[in-house]
């Protein structure tokens, strides 16, 4: 586990950033979407302003996240920590398969 | 209670419940429904989202190409937003807690969605705005097309209430249970009132905004003798139009009783009264209401209302169902009047900037030959059944003319060769609906035998005025100056010709215009088939003498306004119950 997650039976919450250069678009929304949507926690992303249903497509895309921007993903349920982890994941590991502004400014050089 | 006046273009009294049909590319109104139907509603969303899905993996999976992924990325977004639950849940519980249509409830979230989208200042999402109306079209497209599926499967009398009725819509019609018409669009001579006059149901339009002043299921009155829709009426009012209506089939009767009796005046002049029709089974109505022939079978609806072009067998069968009835009679068959606003399949979503003046009619017949000949393959077919004509329409010039017989002429050939027994005397006429064939009347006279004036076109083209647009239709008017100069030219051309001359436009089919045109020498007239006896009654009651008298003076007035005013008053004296 890493740190700053927060993990109690059935609850978990991460602070994540968004790296990829193009931020939280329609492509990155849907992952998110799509992996939200594989468990049964009921799953939440805010920023500062809002909280979005992290399984549907409308509110997520929505909160128009950018490079740079925090989001909390909190979940609550059964599987609330894998779902945590496996968000976590798409978001800072993967970069929703996308470059980061440093890979993008190298792609064009 | 609220009374809305319109155009009256269908006779007869409705009073009944409505059933309101929107239209994907228009603003859907707020409707609201009977608490106890929001299940089926919310019932209604689902269903639709359900078929939305369906259809878009299926249309993915058509684009497997590489080079389509961008296409393939598009719809896995409109897939992603159809399966999001909240979105479904935003909706079904505006249907449920605001008691509105599913139509409403879709087009409201979604343009409220599609605007919030418009905000975001990341043009990555703020552009995904058009994705989202895409996506309330094609719900609202499954929502409606559900609609018309229950219009077709109707099983108990209603009165249709719509902004306007397409030619698809109106095909599917079951006549058995629509009692009344009330559209917010449309003049005398749009597609709906044609229907509606050929179907006798009674019809108004021109309402403008009806669709929004009505809710689904309330008791509505249609009078088409006045122009007159009534919303809510209350017990009073509803009592007086059961007696009027009454009153009014008693006239009816009355006039079906000259049936038997024919069509001449008082001078003993005979006047030939045919039938217009769309379908074979309004041959039969003709025949009922005393008409003499078909006068104009237009062939389009065999094209609507379909997934694939009408084979020559279907076109035959339709023909010769219709000579069934009329074997002595002539059968006048037009040619395919397609383009403008009807379209054949392969067609249909071909926009042109103009369509009035674009690919339509015979221009289209004799750019797509298969699809022309085979119709004259099946015309010919069916020439040896009875006394059936061919007409030509929307001609324009002595080119088109020839052009069109020499194909004639070709598929005279093919039978031949195939020892396919045809009429080979069959007459050839062409509808004069253009101000070009009006003014060229005596040269196009010399290769016909028969001229047939569509005054609804003629009128549109000369006073270039959009029938079907309710901000000018007030300006169309078959009694214009300018249109009865061409429509005198016409018929004095022909007579100097010796080929026949019928009128077969709505003006036809109007009480107040029969006088002027038998004054300006027509003896054919051919008229939607609920007019058969009022359009006798009138012949029967006048002289020629006084016809001439009425063309004359007409000929000499400079106003559309004085022309109109004069004539009401001509026939009212005739015929005082029509007015």
């Amino acid at each position: 586990m890493q740190t700053g997650e927060t993990v109690q039976k059935g609850f978990c919450e991460v602070e994540v950033e968004i790296k990829n250069a193009d931020g939280l678009h329609m492509r990155p929304a849907m992952q998110f979407v799509d992996i939200a949507s594989q468990y049964q926690a009921s799953i939440a992303v805010s920023n500062e302003q809002t909280s979005a249903d992290g399984k549907s497509i409308m509110q997520m895309s929505m909160l128009a996240a950018t490079c740079g921007t925090r989001l909390k993903i909190r979940a609550e349920g059964a599987d609330a920590g894998n779902a945590v982890e496996a968000l976590r994941e798409l978001v800072e590991v993967k970069h929703f398969g996308e470059p980061t502004p440093e890979e993008k400014a190298r792609q064009v050089q | 209670m609220e009374i809305k006046k319109g155009v009256a273009v269908s006779p007869g009294i409705s009073i009944g419940k409505c059933l309101v049909i929107d239209a994907e590319d228009y603003r859907i109104p707020r409707r609201s429904i009977e608490p106890s139907q929001r299940l089926a509603e919310t019932q209604r969303v689902r269903n639709a989202f359900r078929d939305a899905i369906e259809e878009l993996t299926g249309l993915q999976d058509q684009q497997k190409d590489i080079g389509q992924r961008k296409i393939r990325d598009i719809f896995a977004v409109h897939l992603s937003f159809l399966r999001d639950r909240s979105l479904r849940k935003k909706i079904t519980d505006l249907v449920h807690d605001e008691s509105v249509t599913a139509e409403f409830a879709v087009s409201k979230t979604l343009r409220d969605t599609a605007s919030d989208f418009a905000k975001v200042k990341d043009s990555y999402i703020s552009e995904r705005a058009a994705d989202i109306y895409d996506i309330e079209h094609r719900l609202l497209r499954h929502l409606l097309g559900g609609r018309r599926q229950d219009i077709q499967q109707l099983s108990e009398e209603a009165i249709i209430v719509a902004r306007e009725l397409s030619p698809t819509q109106t095909a599917g019609f079951n006549k058995e249970y629509i009692k009344g018409i009330a559209t917010g669009a449309g003049g005398r001579t749009s597609h709906t009132a044609i229907v509606a006059r050929s179907l006798g149901i009674p019809a108004v339009v021109a309402l403008e905004d009806i669709t929004e002043s009505v809710t689904a299921g309330e008791t509505v009155i249609i009078d088409g003798n006045r122009g007159i829709v009534i919303i809510g009426p209350d017990d009073t009012t509803i009592q007086q139009y059961l007696e009027y209506a009454v009153e009014y089939t008693e006239m009816e009767h009355r006039l079906d009783a000259i049936r038997e009796k024919p069509a001449e005046t008082r001078d003993d002049v005979r006047v030939m009264l045919f039938g217009n029709i769309e379908f074979p089974d309004e041959a039969a109505l003709v025949f009922k209401k005393g008409g003499e022939g078909i006068g104009l079978y237009r062939t389009e609806f065999l094209y609507l209302n379909r997934d694939t072009e009408p084979t020559e067998d279907e076109h035959y069968d339709a023909y010769a169902r219709t000579v069934g009835v009329f074997k002595k009679e002539p059968v006048i068959i037009r040619t395919v009047d397609l383009g403008a606003d009807k379209y054949t399949q392969s067609r249909r979503y071909v926009r042109e900037p103009n369509p009035f003046l674009g690919l339509r009619s015979i221009r289209f017949c004799l750019q797509n030959l298969t699809m022309f000949k085979t119709q004259l393959r099946a015309i010919l077919r069916a020439s040896v059944l009875g006394q059936v004509k061919v007409m030509f329409p929307l001609i324009t010039n002595l080119q088109e003319l020839m052009q069109a017989k020499m194909i004639l002429g070709d598929v005279m050939e093919d039978l031949d060769e195939e020892k396919i027994r045809y009429n080979r005397d069959i007459e050839v006429g062409i509808m004069v609906e253009t101000p070009a064939a009006a003014l060229t009347a005596s040269m196009l006279a010399r290769d016909v035998d028969f001229f047939s004036i569509g005054t609804n076109d003629l009128t549109q083209y000369t006073l270039a005025v959009d029938r079907g647009n309710e901000l000018v239709s007030t300006l169309y008017s078959s009694v214009d100056p300018a249109v009865l100069r061409l429509v005198r030219t016409v018929i004095q051309d022909a007579h100097k010709a010796q080929i026949d001359v019928a009128v077969c436009g709505e003006m036809a089919s109007e009480p107040e215009s029969v006088m002027l045109l038998l004054g300006l020498g027509v003896r054919k007239l051919s008229v939607a088939s609920p007019m058969i006896p009022e359009i006798k009654q009138i012949i029967r009651s006048v002289t020629i003498e006084e016809c001439n008298k009425v063309a004359r003076k007409v000929l000499g007035m400079n106003s559309e306004r004085q022309i109109s005013s004069f004539l009401r008053d001509a026939a009212r004296k005739i015929l005082p119950e029509a007015f």
